[in-house]
């Protein structure tokens, strides 16, 4: 059954699974025949023309490719840390910076599973501005990248239908939180958690999609089209 | 669209739809809001919504979140506010100035949660009396020395953050009704790994000890022992939503990795007897 729930066959079977689906379909079926479902659909179709790049999709599934093209861009990113590593590294961050490595293959490679034949492909990344022998620089990029992470995560959160998911987020978010308080005590001691990155009300950041692809495109060869994400 | 036609729709499938919304009156006045602000397209957007919310959980359920939450949060600030104060306690310099971060983070989150209840017709659970010597009021509980002993005042406090961790994680599915309520605890709930990924690194430099990691490995305790053990007791799995994680798609991931990459939520009865002892 859990199977089902993770590599599902149609995303709509997928959604009903969970008790909010259940919900959805008996409204879908409550619309039928009302100019609302028009309306819906005008809706929907508005942004699906928007054909530009490698669409992530829409709903549950769209956000989980989201995250995906996020795992695929750190794992890259750590995979090519530990195999040219920067001039001085010592024994521990070399050792940090593997299981953070390790960490981020395994959530690619669940995110690749999980999604099955609704994921997309693999993504070229463009790390020409890195330069891989330099601390500050690598250090400074992973910042960037656990930072954006998770307030990506944190601004999915509510952009998820299906409490299976938002667990399965929840789960590598504080694992992605943790990757970024040790790359910014590793960059200066201290800054875990520091007032660039935490509010007045003691509150990470949240990020929408669209501001975290936007930041994220840098990085990237293939082009991302998050035009079809759920929006609220 | 002609909205009258769709309530009567909706009330033929589902005549309790007014218990779910507040009444007749109330949707047709949602939407006369509604249509006022927004442009045709964004009607659908606006109609989900308005259903999620009324189809989602009670307020009554994210308000029993919240009060929970308040009380771990309670504990936290109290806890750190007292070690900070203790004399030659937390060192001077780094160690100090981390403590207070913290400290401060769980007093705004206090101060934050109290605000929510508030802003949701609620009244916030006032503070209860703690006992950092997990005595339940006896104050010579195991953990006696915790503001005498630096070691042992970050054993606990790594303890509370990684078990903050896993409560907030278990709570946000209950929160999925309250966009702006869930985002608020998503957004507590790193900030929380934050401070329990630095206070690992200050026990291993603290205790000399490699072992120690900013992340989770297995169900290990960090050294700390039995007394903490129901807080890490379930880290341990290696398969996510039935996907085996070690060595997946012949990547070489151990055990270890496939532990730290992903924490495991809490049940509020595991963290509610969790801080039982810490309670009056």
């Amino acid at each position: 059954m859990a199977d089902q729930i993770i590599v599902p066959k149609e995303q709509d079977d997928n959604v009903m699974l969970s008790p909010k689906g259940l919900q959805r379909r008996k409204f879908l079926t409550l619309f039928a025949g009302t100019a609302a479902t028009a309306a819906v659909i005008a809706g929907c179709s508005k942004d699906s023309n928007n054909n530009d790049g490698i669409n992530l999709g829409s709903g549950d599934i769209g956000i989980l490719n989201y995250a995906y093209a996020l795992e695929q861009l750190e794992a890259a990113f750590y995979t090519q840390v530990i195999m040219s590593q920067y001039a001085g590294i010592t024994a521990t961050e070399l050792s940090l910076l593997t299981d953070i490595r390790d960490h981020e293959i395994a959530h690619r490679e669940f995110f690749k599973n999980a999604l099955g034949a609704k994921a997309i492909p693999g993504l070229e990344v463009n790390f020409a501005a890195i330069d891989f022998s330099k601390r500050d620089t690598v250090l400074a990029t992973a910042k960037t990248f656990e930072d954006l992470g998770v307030s990506a995560y944190n601004g999915a959160g509510k952009l998820i239908t299906d409490p299976v998911y938002l667990g399965l987020a929840g789960k590598i978010v504080s694992v992605e939180a943790r990757h970024a308080a040790l790359i910014r005590d590793l960059i200066s001691n201290g800054s875990f958690a520091d007032n660039t990155v935490i509010d007045a009300n003691g509150l990470d950041k949240a990020n929408t999609p669209a501001t975290v692809l936007a930041a994220a495109s840098g990085f990237l060869k293939s082009k991302l089209n998050g035009s079809n994400l759920p929006t609220s | 669209m002609n909205i009258h036609h769709i309530i009567t729709e909706l009330e033929k499938a589902d005549p309790e739809v007014y218990e779910r919304l507040d009444s007749r009156r109330g949707v047709m006045k949602s939407f006369a809001k509604m249509s006022g602000k927004l442009a045709l397209a964004a009607l659908p957007l606006a109609l989900g919504g308005m259903f999620k919310k009324a189809y989602g959980q009670s307020t009554t359920t994210i308000l029993g979140v919240l009060q929970f939450a308040l009380k771990l949060e309670y504990l936290e600030a109290e806890f750190y506010t007292m070690g900070a104060a203790a004399p030659a306690l937390v060192p001077a310099g780094a160690p100090m100035g981390a403590i207070t971060t913290i400290r401060d983070h769980e007093n705004a989150h206090v101060k934050l949660l109290k605000d929510t209840i508030v802003a949701l017709a609620g009244t916030p659970e006032a503070k209860p009396v703690f006992d950092f010597s997990a005595g339940n009021g006896s104050g010579n509980g195991p953990l006696k020395t915790v503001f005498t002993d630096y070691a042992l005042f970050l054993a606990v406090a790594q303890t509370f953050e990684d078990t903050g961790v896993r409560a907030y994680k278990g709570q946000a599915a209950n929160l999925m009704s309250n966009n702006d309520v869930l985002t608020a605890a998503l957004n507590i709930h790193s900030v929380e790994a934050r401070h329990a990924s630095h206070i690992r690194s200050m026990r291993r430099v603290n205790l000399s000890n490699p072992a120690i990691k900013p992340w989770i490995t297995g169900k290990d305790t960090g050294g700390i022992g039995a007394l903490v053990q129901a807080s890490y007791d379930g880290e341990e799995v290696t398969t996510q939503a039935t996907i085996n994680i070690v060595n997946i798609n012949g990547q070489a991931i151990s055990v270890n990795a496939a532990t730290e990459a992903f924490d495991e939520p809490l049940t509020s009865a595991q963290v509610l007897a969790i801080v039982d002892p810490f309670i009056v």
